[in-house]
């Protein structure tokens, strides 16, 4: 099986590829940390709360 | 993409497609969204701060792609704009939409997962508003365009806010308020001397409907109107002595900005470029930096126990 020749284009969409890969690979970051967050106090006592703490009574 | 012969000149680059999420009001969305989320009496984890900004960001991003997706036409013919990636042909306009949409509907659900569905709810809100109100409804319909636009624009602090705390009050309503009445006279004074643009695209900019002297009026009648919100703040439990000495002084210079292009003809811009109109745009930005600077100042200075004591209110 031949591939045909490396044309430029394949150069320039390089680019845009890896970019979009790093992209996909913060996202899984992300939602990876925030997973963790909330599996830990107090998200996983009151999972409505996305907060860890009250510094003033809010009235 | 069924392009076989691979001669196609404008491929589009990964910051073409940037450039359409319109990052430099991303940056001013990230700043307000953050100092609405600090100043809020809450914390919220770090963590969750980060991704939950990100969510925003990237939604007020996907409203800028719809935004430019359906404005194309007028783009392509106002020179401030005819360099943007659909009109200059560097991305196609289906590709926008599809990444307006794809982005829209990924930051809300995920800020929804994030944080909470009351701010995952009112993003939502604040996309279709800029998009399909503002953008298709009623940018080519009315002079009042740019109040609505300013109310899209106006959201940001209040997400940062709901975000925090789950729920709305009067702090983040005048957050609101604030951006909302400050963007006309901020805008119009730049309509006052880029008049001939929108008047090639069509677009009914007050000054192309109703003159450049019921312009002048107006800017004024919102900067009076701008001092009681601003001013009001100061009152509430976001606010302090810090945010509300520094908020005279501005409101003033802002005041005699205002009064000056009021007192303008035609004749005067002529002669001098514009330099009143030009001055009061500049600082108008000034202006709103400063306002949530000082927010974040007195949110620092609660934190460390170091606010002066003031009256709240509101």
């Amino acid at each position: 099986m031949s591939f045909p020749e490396q044309h430029e284009i394949h150069n320039r969409r390089k680019g845009r590829n890896m970019a979009v890969g790093l992209l996909l690979g913060a996202f899984v970051v992300i939602v990876f940390s925030v997973s963790l967050v909330k599996l830990s106090k107090p998200q996983n006592i009151d999972a409505t709360a996305p907060n860890f703490s009250t510094m003033v009574d809010s009235e | 993409m069924a392009d076989t012969t691979w001669d196609k000149t404008h491929e589009a680059q990964f910051g073409d497609y940037v450039e359409l999420l319109k990052p430099r009001v991303m940056r001013l969305v990230i700043f307000t969204a953050a100092v609405g989320m600090f100043v809020a009496p809450v914390a919220v984890h770090p963590v969750i701060a980060f991704a939950s900004i990100l969510c925003i960001a990237v939604g007020a991003g996907a409203s800028g792609a719809l935004n430019m997706w359906w404005d194309r036409d007028i783009d392509a013919v106002m020179k401030r704009t005819a360099g943007r990636p659909i009109p200059s042909g560097r991305v196609e306009p289906g590709e926008a939409l599809g990444i307006g949409i794809t982005l829209s509907v990924m930051s809300v659900v995920m800020l929804g997962l994030f944080a909470n569905i009351a701010a995952a709810a009112l993003l939502g809100f604040t996309i279709f508003f800029y998009a399909v109100v503002y953008s298709m409804w009623l940018k080519r319909a009315t002079p009042h365009n740019i109040v609505i636009g300013g109310a899209a624009g106006a959201f940001p602090p209040m997400l940062g806010w709901v975000v925090a705390t789950g729920g709305i009050s009067i702090e983040p309503v005048l957050m609101f308020a604030l951006i909302l009445i400050w963007t006309p006279p901020h805008f119009w004074a730049l309509a006052l001397w880029r008049n001939d643009d929108y008047k090639a695209a069509k677009v009914p900019m007050l000054p192309v409907t109703h003159g450049t002297r019921t312009t002048r009026n107006n800017i004024l009648g919102y900067s009076l109107l701008l001092i009681p919100v601003s001013l009001a703040i100061g009152f509430t439990q976001i606010g302090g002595l810090v945010y509300f000495s520094v908020a005279v002084i501005l409101n003033i210079v802002f005041l005699l900005g205002a009064v000056r292009v009021f007192r303008r003809s035609d004749a005067d811009n002529i002669a001098d470029k514009f330099r009143s109109e030009k001055q009061l745009f500049a600082f108008s930005i000034l202006y709103l930096f400063l306002h949530f600077v000082l927010l974040l100042a007195e949110a620092a200075l609660r934190g460390f126990d170091l606010a002066p004591t003031f009256p709240v209110l509101l």
